[in-house]
């Protein structure tokens, strides 16, 4: 199979992926016969909020977009038509915004704290487990590793509990909600940097704490075979030093796998940082999705869940087909 | 066949060993895999501690709200506490860790039951039904789980213990179904298949009466793995908000932490036991997982 049928296949099975997501989106609601629009009218009114101007307008909207008047194959092919354009419609809790300035207005922040969580993570238990597995280790980078495999047990936002409990709590060390402190305005200046950063630093903390194994526990794993092959033996013949061979031939080529199951986790490692942001009421996509659902706003659910589906298929697929270039073993089944 | 991957069921020699009563099977195994029982031993000391509380609280209706004051920290009257709408905690905690359970273990019957079901007709009958079920579960495994079953359950009114199970059996089945699949495949290559094959059996009874005996012990450990990652996923969508309003769960309690701001306004015991409860529920299912990988491989067997 060449590159280009490679690509192709790929890139098919992309969008077969946010495809489906978006038919099950969209058939769902009217299989269960809940009318999303009544529900959300439903609960306002058990709130004691008259129904004003602006609900009449949604549901106006509403009718027209997936109008009765319109079969029901018509509907559907409007809506991928919307979605490609990426109109998810309008909010219904905070009209008129639409789903997709809320989502926009969202996703820096659970980038932000994602992309840096992750990767601090995955460096640090991955030199960690090479670590674990090298043997002449001190003793005591090795008894420490216990704490960690213990901890990649707990779900990310158990563990936020406790870090939330004891250091903004008890110990009053961090900010123990939002993502800058209520009043101050965003602005791109030093001191809401710093803000930021004191806000982010415990959700942070407890996703890197609990992923930390993770990664760890993969590459002791890979490091421990890739000990046994011969090119160590020969490089330990050869007279290099010890630390030589550990990190440019152990843990470079041992790294590679790492990569491999961190496309395959990543829909694991989204789903935590989505509960992460809740326990923190970090300002995030996690949270949107958090509120939308106590507001039974149903346009931002199906557009979060949308967008993070899309998300994650377009980042495994980025990684499956940058393999092969950082990995030259890895072959995409050319023969 | 001569290269046995990990993963792949084997068959012992028939000769070299002696017959053993399933009591010194039992304990043999046992033995030899001491992960086993302690993870056992942990999930009956989670269900003496339902027993417990169900004795001690004068009322099991006390998991409900305003069934006491609001905010009040352990005493011997209600040795948890209770939480901000005035629920008894040790009600809700042991209530709580029984339908956690229950449901996960539902959840993971449905999903197991549906893949085997799924993987041995795709795999022994192969063609478009294979090709069909491997698309569905490829494009399945890529999604997040939870976020489908987020889909699912905004769709469904009223949630329940029943419903909530349900929703999570919507997407427990994709991995069982591609792990068993890839068993089967390997298996139905194998002489005695073949031998059955000749002897005139049809394709139904291959599956029956060959197949599936020699599957059960790998069905049985991808049961515990897919209860484990069952309950994850119910805590998920509880915390999320998305579970059974009605229902004491151990994720329900967590939800109704992060709402209220229990750890913030310091009633350390609302949010402790259901946390404490559902890391041990974690650590006796990976406990057991690890203790059944020998069922599911009988070459990882020590000779000890």
């Amino acid at each position: 199979m060449t590159t280009a049928k490679y690509l192709v296949r790929r890139f098919t099975f992309l969008v077969l992926v946010v495809w489906s997501a978006a038919t099950i989106n969209f058939f769902l609601p009217r299989m269960s016969g809940r009318d999303p629009v009544r529900a959300r009218l439903a609960a306002q009114a058990m709130k004691g909020v008259s129904i004003g101007k602006g609900i009449d307008k949604i549901v106006e909207t509403y009718d027209k977009k997936f109008g009765l008047d319109v079969p029901l194959t018509q509907q559907y092919i409007n809506y991928l038509g919307d979605l490609t354009r990426f109109d998810l419609g309008p909010s219904f809790s905070r009209y008129p915004m639409t789903v997709s300035q809320l989502i926009g207005a969202t996703l820096p922040w659970t980038l932000g704290l994602l992309l840096t969580s992750t990767v601090f993570s995955f460096v640090f238990g991955s030199i960690f487990g090479a670590l674990v597995a090298w043997p002449s280790t001190p003793d005591w980078v090795r008894s420490i590793s216990p704490m960690f495999f213990a901890f990649s047990a707990i779900p990310y936002y158990l563990l936020g509990l406790f870090l939330l409990y004891f250091f903004a709590y008890t110990l009053k060390w961090f900010p123990g909600a939002g993502g800058y402190q209520l009043g101050t305005i965003p602005e791109p200046s030093l001191e809401f940097a710093i803000d930021v950063l004191k806000h982010s630093l415990l959700p942070a903390f407890s996703i890197i704490l609990s992923s930390l194994g993770f990664w760890a526990i993969g590459m002791r794993g890979t490091m421990i075979m890739v000990e046994g092959l011969d090119y160590m033996t020969l490089a330990e013949a050869k007279g290099l030093k010890g630390r030589t061979i550990l990190w440019k031939y152990g843990l470079r080529n041992a790294l590679l796998p790492q990569i491999t199951s961190f496309a395959l986790s990543l829909g694991f490692v989204v789903s935590g940082a989505v509960l992460v942001e809740i326990v923190f009421a970090y300002p995030g996509i996690g949270l949107l999705l958090f509120n939308s659902i106590k507001q039974t706003d149903f346009p931002v659910i199906q557009g979060i869940v949308l967008t993070l589906i899309g998300a994650i298929a377009t980042a495994t697929l980025i990684i499956d087909v940058g393999l092969p270039f950082l990995d030259p073993r890895i072959s995409r089944g050319d023969n | 066949m001569d290269d046995v991957k990990s993963g792949e069921v084997i068959e012992e020699p028939a000769t070299a060993r002696p017959r053993l009563t399933v009591r010194e099977e039992i304990v043999g195994y046992m033995q030899r895999n001491p992960t086993l029982p302690w993870g056992l031993w942990i999930l009956v000391g989670l269900l003496l501690f339902s027993l417990f509380a169900r004795l001690y609280v004068e009322d099991v209706e006390h998991y409900r709200p305003l069934s006491a004051g609001a905010f009040l920290s352990p005493s011997g009257e209600y040795p948890l506490g209770t939480d901000s709408h005035g629920r008894d905690l040790l009600a809700v905690n042991g209530l709580g860790v029984l339908n956690t359970l229950m449901l996960g273990l539902l959840a993971g019957l449905i999903g197991v039951g549906v893949a085997t079901v799924l993987a041995f007709m795709a795999a022994y009958y192969g063609g478009w039904l294979d090709a069909v079920v491997r698309l569905v579960v490829d494009v399945g495994l890529t999604i997040p789980s939870l976020l489908i079953m987020v889909l699912i359950a905004i769709a469904v009114q009223g949630i329940d213990l029943w419903m909530m199970a349900l929703v999570i059996s919507s997407t427990s089945w994709l991995w069982p179904t591609r792990t068993i699949r890839s068993q089967v495949l390997t298996l139905k290559e194998r002489a005695y298949v073949e031998v059955a094959r000749l002897s005139g059996m049809r394709g139904i009874e291959i599956i029956l009466k060959e197949l599936v005996p020699n599957l059960l012990p790998f069905i049985i450990a991808s049961l515990v793995t897919t209860t484990a990652s069952a309950i994850l996923a119910s805590i998920g969508l509880e915390a999320l908000g998305l579970g059974p309003p009605d229902d004491p769960t151990l994720g329900m309690t967590i939800h109704r932490v992060i709402t209220y701001g229990g750890v913030i306004m310091g009633s350390w015991w609302w949010w402790l036991a259901p946390t404490i409860l559902i890391t041990l529920v974690f650590i006796a299912l990976y406990l057991i997982n690890l203790g059944t990988d020998e069922l599911a491989n009988p070459t990882l067997r020590r000779t000890a």
